[in-house]
């Protein structure tokens, strides 16, 4: 018999070494996120997957699983959290969705609308950021960086580039690149690359695609993130997960 | 004022700036570092085994020689330590007294704290850029100077206070400061400016145990040793079954655990504002699994308005070791850091003095004081101008020369700290405290204070009163108590343990200075009732925007809203939607936050809101929502360009309140 969690009042078993986050996904439970991807190790800043865990705030996806953990995520107060936060983020950043190639593909996008973010919420920041066209296959667009850090972990630990790093701090923390230049042409980044695809936003495209696939048919114009997610989530015993 | 004609000047020194910044960064040709300064980067590195964790030290002695750290050089240093030239250039970015562009020969950078602005920093500041012909924030046109401001320096007992390049000068007044600029313009080296620029007092008023022990270096140390438990005892058993000293003979067997049977007797409890059981902690670290276990003194004192640790640094640097010692001791370390912040580098010399003395006396290396297996060293890492750093376990990731973010907890530094080593991180004074009960016991140091709060406390007493300085207290002492003592008169509020702490007012004055009233890391800044408090709670805004790590969204964004609602509020525009947004703002901090710094962002103004009401309401508007954008504001750009600061170039004179 495997250990179990509650999360709202259900019983999820959990492997040893899982987070609650991980946990819940593999179950087919659905706790909301941004920063956590399933093929690398949680490291809990966009706080969107912030539960309730035996009465304490904890972050989901690194909050380590336990026997008997009581977890509340889907409550009024969570999910306006959630909201806000997501608000932050594009209060923080020039996230013009109309205009952007990843529309329709974008998490943070798709997180708004599934969270039911129907207004800005915030005076926007609209800082001055740069964009990096360098690279002939690459642009490298940081109005739209949410600073997930997943291009860092996959770039370092699946490519072995170490193409980024995060200098600043604050509000001004950015995302760099490892180039005497800065510039991304200067470095040996390639299209096939991991950390080309993990981007959520629309902050790492491919040059010369333009909404190839049309708007109303993309990844989160089919299901909400929150079905999406679990189709994405590894299981157990080769279960089909999503959307059922 | 000669307001145009600075501004013209100023503009075409802000062109070259952006010029040569510009080409210092696109160097294609691979240039080099000179050989001076590549000596420096190889010696550096080599006195840390140019190791990963050397960057951060390495870095901050280029930027001490350079005034900056050029491309060149964080290429050179990357190279030498095998790392990424990214990652060089994030933990460049990360702390703010390194620079990846050129910040002048002098680099001035006045204290910002709210003591400082009681006493006119910015007044001076704005003297000292006329003076020197420079814009705040930027480099002057020669590349001589630049001036700007910085976090609180922790001389607030001696404020204003201002560093240039580095180096501390306190009671900053128009005198001292047109000798300041009369030096920098005569391109005097910092080393050979006047001594007395640079002299900084202790000011200890109320002396009780710690400040008033009569301990001899070793004495502590000794007492541990002789320390030893009854055979075949409880004890004995205990320290036989596991630890450190596998390799220490019979007779130190008890010592280490009977020292912490001590600390755990004394209830004593972390001076660095958490007040986590130091026994609990040390037992904790002793008994994780692992070979190597680390002591860290947390001398990163960054919390505006305290500087109790400087003074015991300056004052008790052996009873600080001997703490550490005493640690090490214990828990079985045999490698200990003291971090001690960058505004406090103008110690580290004498600190470096009295760790060389302690080895000559066999207090510290190996075979400490002839008791085999007792090998301990202490080396000092600066840090450099990061508040988050205080976080013990955004220390420890600075200590291993990485960008100072909290980790995720659990794990605990007890458990996986520096290296992923147990690690034991305390206080200053904590540790000064540990030397006290290490020598006299746990029951004499218990039966000093409260029931709650054992022995005694530094508070760091500033602001308005007539003897600013270091008071050593009993715990249970209250703060009308203290206010008699520092001379305060028509005190209207005091600010317990700095902004991530309380604020009180005067109807609370009878509250007690203990864990179980106003626990406090030791700040204790005075206003009296000409100041206005909301213009407290928005320096206090201000200083945690600037500090935030940005790691986590809700402190990221959340404390640069708070910022800038306050400012709305300051420039007349804010409404009562705005008071209802700070709080939503609060929630999510406290809810989301990563670590202490988001969760007590919002404090001072909440504080102050529901204690000074008055003074944000006089400043509303009377409707529910006012939009921050300010049309007028919009053409400030242009008057700075036109050099117009009439009437005619403005908009509106609505506002003229």
């Amino acid at each position: 018999m495997t250990d179990t969690f509650l999360l709202d009042g259900v019983a999820v078993p959990f492997a040893p070494g899982q987070t609650v986050l991980q946990a819940a996904l593999s179950a087919g439970r659905y706790i909301p996120h941004l920063c956590y991807h399933p093929e690398f190790r949680p490291h809990g800043s966009c706080k969107v997957c912030t539960v309730k865990a035996n009465g304490r705030n904890a972050t989901g996806c690194t909050l380590p699983a336990q026997a008997g953990l009581v977890v509340e995520s889907e409550t009024d107060e969570l999910r306006a959290l959630r909201q806000t936060l997501v608000q932050m983020l594009f209060a923080e950043g020039n996230h013009f969705c109309p205009s952007c190639e990843k529309s329709g593909n974008c998490v943070l996008q798709a997180l708004g609308y599934d969270l039911g973010v129907m207004t800005a919420g915030f005076r926007h920041f609209f800082p001055d950021r740069p964009v990096d066209a360098s690279h002939p296959d690459i642009l490298l667009d940081a109005n739209r960086c949410i600073l997930c850090e997943l291009c860092m972990r996959a770039s370092r630990e699946v490519d072995g580039k170490d193409l980024f790093a995060f200098s600043g701090r604050g509000l001004d923390k950015r995302l760099i690149v490892n180039a005497p230049s800065g510039r991304l042409a200067d470095t040996n980044a390639e299209l096939g690359d991991k950390a080309m695809e993990v981007c959520p936003v629309g902050a790492i495209l491919k040059k010369r695609v333009g909404f190839a696939v049309p708007i109303g048919q993309r990844r989160y114009d089919k299901s909400p993130i929150s079905e999406q997610a679990l189709a994405d989530a590894p299981r157990p015993n080769g279960l089909k997960g999503g959307g059922t | 004022m000669a307001y145009g004609a600075s501004q013209d000047f100023n503009w075409r020194s802000v062109g070259w700036g952006i010029l040569l910044e510009h080409c210092a960064v696109n160097h294609d040709n691979e240039p080099t570092v000179s050989p001076d300064l590549a000596a420096l980067i190889s010696q550096a590195c080599a006195r840390h085994g140019n190791r990963p964790e050397a960057l951060l030290q390495v870095l901050r002695e280029v930027q001490e020689s350079q005034h900056c750290i050029s491309p060149e050089a964080a290429r050179r240093v990357a190279e030498t330590l095998g790392q990424p030239l990214g990652r060089v250039l994030g933990v460049a970015g990360f702390y703010a007294f390194l620079s990846t562009t050129a910040v002048g020969q002098y680099r001035v950078l006045f204290s910002d704290n709210i003591t400082d602005r009681m006493l006119g920093n910015m007044d001076l500041l704005t003297a000292l850029c006329e003076k020197l012909w420079v814009e705040r924030g930027r480099l002057s046109e020669d590349g001589l100077v630049s001036v700007d401001t910085t976090s609180c320096t922790g001389l607030c007992d001696q404020g204003p206070a201002l560093l240039v390049n580095g180096w501390a000068i306190p009671h900053v007044t128009r005198d001292r400061l047109d000798r300041i600029a009369e030096l920098i313009l005569a391109k005097l080296p910092v080393e050979s400016w006047p001594r007395e620029l640079f002299a900084i007092q202790d000011n200890i008023r109320r002396r009780d145990i710690l400040l008033g022990h009569d301990l001899a270096p070793g004495d502590a140390l000794r007492a541990s040793l002789a320390r030893g438990c009854e055979p075949g005892g409880p004890l004995e058993a205990a320290a036989n079954e596991r630890s450190w000293r596998e390799g220490i003979p019979g007779g130190a067997l008890g010592g280490p655990l009977a020292t912490l049977e001590e600390i755990k007797r004394a209830h004593l409890r972390g001076r660095g504002g958490a007040g986590f059981t130091t026994g609990l902690k040390w037992e904790a670290c002793r008994n994780a699994p692992g070979p190597d276990r680390y002591v860290v003194c947390n001398a990163d004192e960054g919390e505006p308005g305290t500087f109790k640790d400087r003074v015991l640094l300056s004052s008790q640097a052996d009873l600080v070791f001997e703490g550490m010692t005493v640690a090490a001791y214990t828990i079985g370390a045999r490698r200990g850091f003291l971090y001690l912040r960058g505004e406090y580098r103008y110690l580290l010399e004498s600190l470096q003095a009295v760790l060389a003395r302690r080895r000559a006396e066999n207090l510290l290396g190996e075979a400490i004081l002839g008791q085999a297996g007792f090998d301990f060293d202490i080396e000092i890492h600066l840090g450099a101008g990061a508040y988050v750093c205080g976080e013990e376990s955004a220390l420890i990731e600075s200590l291993e020369g990485k960008r100072g973010i909290p980790r995720n907890r659990p794990p605990y530094p007890v458990t996986h700290g520096y290296l992923q080593r147990p690690t034991v991180v305390n206080n200053v004074e904590t540790f000064c405290a540990a030397a006290l009960i290490a020598r006299h016991g746990g029951d004499w140091y218990r039966a000093i204070g409260t029931e709650k709060s054992a022995g005694t406390k530094l508070l760091s007493v500033s602001g308005d009163c007539a003897l600013p300085g270091i008071y050593e207290y009993p715990f249970g002492t209250t703060v009308r108590q203290v206010l008699a003592d520092c001379g305060a008169e028509n005190t209207q509020a005091v600010q317990i343990s700095g902004p991530s702490g309380v604020c009180i007012d005067a109807s609370e004055f009878d509250r007690r200075i203990a864990f179980e009233d106003l626990p406090t890391a030791g700040a204790f800044t005075v206003f009296d009732h000409t100041r206005d408090m909301f213009e407290v709670a928005r320096n206090y805004a201000h200083f945690f925007a600037h500090e935030s790590c940005g790691f986590c969204t809700p402190c990221r964004v959340g404390t640069a809203m708070l910022r800038n609602t306050m400012d709305k509020i300051a420039a007349g525009h804010g409404t009562y939607f705005d008071l209802a947004e700070i709080e939503k703002l609060d929630k999510v901090l406290q809810m989301s936050a990563h670590c202490g710094l988001g969760h007590t962002a919002c404090n001072p103004t909440l504080d102050t809101i529901k204690r000074f009401r008055h003074a944000y309401e006089r400043r509303l508007k009377s409707l529910e929502f006012e939009p921050a954008f300010d049309l007028d504001g919009a053409l400030a750009r242009a008057r700075q360009m036109t050099g117009r600061d009439d009437a005619g170039a403005h908009l509106s004179t609505e506002a003229g309140e």
